[in-house]
């Protein structure tokens, strides 16, 4: 196989059938795929430590401060975590149908349809959020903000208590950002599958939106089990 | 060299593949939050992170597809959590090895009883 493009060549390679989406400079759409995936992952490693930082910062205070982060933990409510990371593990479920029917040459109204499915899901995980927990966390004071103080409740503890609910807040509302853009990006996907944009030789913009959003769902299944279960659940004894 | 399936970033993925991966995703889920009504000391934490770590190799392998990626996206994706381990590491080594005042004294009990000593 030959490498590389000629001048002339390029001229031709205007004219010539090549598969909508195929971008001139890659030599075939095969590595034009491996580059926007390479590219996605690159991001993504940014990502990792931009909330590897936040981690990190979580790790050391919980190292200092554990009993007051089981305290802390204990005020949030494990059903609503369990149940929303089911919504989300889902929601990966579905985004990874979106781009398997894309890839298989299904219909536009398949791929359409799951990918509103994936925009239903993370729309309920960030409405359960909201209104069962976030909103109920503000009605009680313990969010960061107004009457917000837990030194009347367990003494010296309590603000260590506060910097669990701060991690809790900081943490859920990067991760819920990220949720919001990743439903913006699912919006611009559905627009350009409606117009024709994919085919089964094209469809990148929809496998690394599909990474965006598993590696959401990843940071949200270490959140998970790091703010709802420490130390345990059980009734001491 | 590599195995055929490998070494291709386009690979159709079974159907049956994703769905046992999403079983697999729930039951862990309920695993780690039943463990979690479980006293097991210490190890209530170690059992959550083991199964969060389990089901994010397999939201990375699977639903990531890098079961079937190229060398070069591999190493990458080991790269970040390269980078991010040096991370954890680092600042816990410094974090850990430090001796902490159980009462910090602040800007005001430190430089108060300087002025006083000095003047």
């Amino acid at each position: 196989m030959r490498r590389g493009w000629l001048v002339s060549d390029l001229a031709t390679h205007a004219h010539s059938a090549h598969p909508p989406g195929f971008a001139h400079q890659f030599e075939d759409i095969e590595q034009q795929r491996e580059a926007a995936h390479l590219g996605m992952w690159a991001f993504l490693v940014t990502e990792i430590l931009f909330f590897g930082g936040m981690f990190t910062a979580y790790i050391v205070y919980r190292s200092l401060h554990y009993p007051a982060f089981e305290i802390g933990s204990h005020l949030l409510e494990v059903k609503f975590g369990a149940t929303n990371t089911a919504v989300l593990i889902f929601s990966s479920l579905t985004m990874a149908m979106a781009i398997h029917s894309a890839q298989t040459g299904k219909s536009k109204q398949t791929v359409i349809t799951w990918l509103i499915l994936t925009m239903i899901l993370g729309a309920t995980f960030l409405g359960l959020k909201l209104r069962f927990e976030w909103y109920e966390d503000y009605v009680k004071h313990i969010v960061p903000g107004a009457y917000f103080g837990f030194e009347n409740q367990w003494g010296p503890l309590g603000g260590q208590v506060e910097m669990f609910m701060c991690f809790y807040f900081f943490m859920t509302g990067l991760h819920a950002i990220h949720m919001v853009i990743g439903l913006g990006i699912l919006t611009v996907l559905v627009i350009m599958t409606a117009k024709g944009k994919f085919s089964s030789e094209y469809y990148a913009p929809l496998e690394i939106s599909g990474l965006y959003w598993h590696f959401v769902d990843i940071v949200w299944i270490f959140l998970f089990p790091l703010l709802y279960l420490i130390g345990g659940r059980y009734i001491p004894h | 060299m590599s195995s055929p399936e490998q070494g291709h970033s386009e690979h159709v993925v079974p159907v049956s593949v994703y769905v046992g991966v999403f079983l697999a995703l729930l039951a862990l889920t309920a695993l780690t939050t039943g463990v979690a009504y479980i006293d097991l000391g210490a190890f209530n934490t170690v059992v959550a992170l083991v199964i969060a770590f389990i089901k994010m190799l397999l939201v990375v392998l699977f639903f990531m597809h890098i079961r079937w990626a190229t060398g070069l996206t591999r190493i990458l994706v080991l790269c970040g959590f390269f980078w991010l381990a040096i991370m954890v590491t680092f600042t816990l080594g410094d974090e850990l090895t430090r001796s902490w005042q159980i009462n910090p004294v602040g800007w005001g009990g430190m430089i108060v009883p300087l002025v006083r000593h000095l003047f």
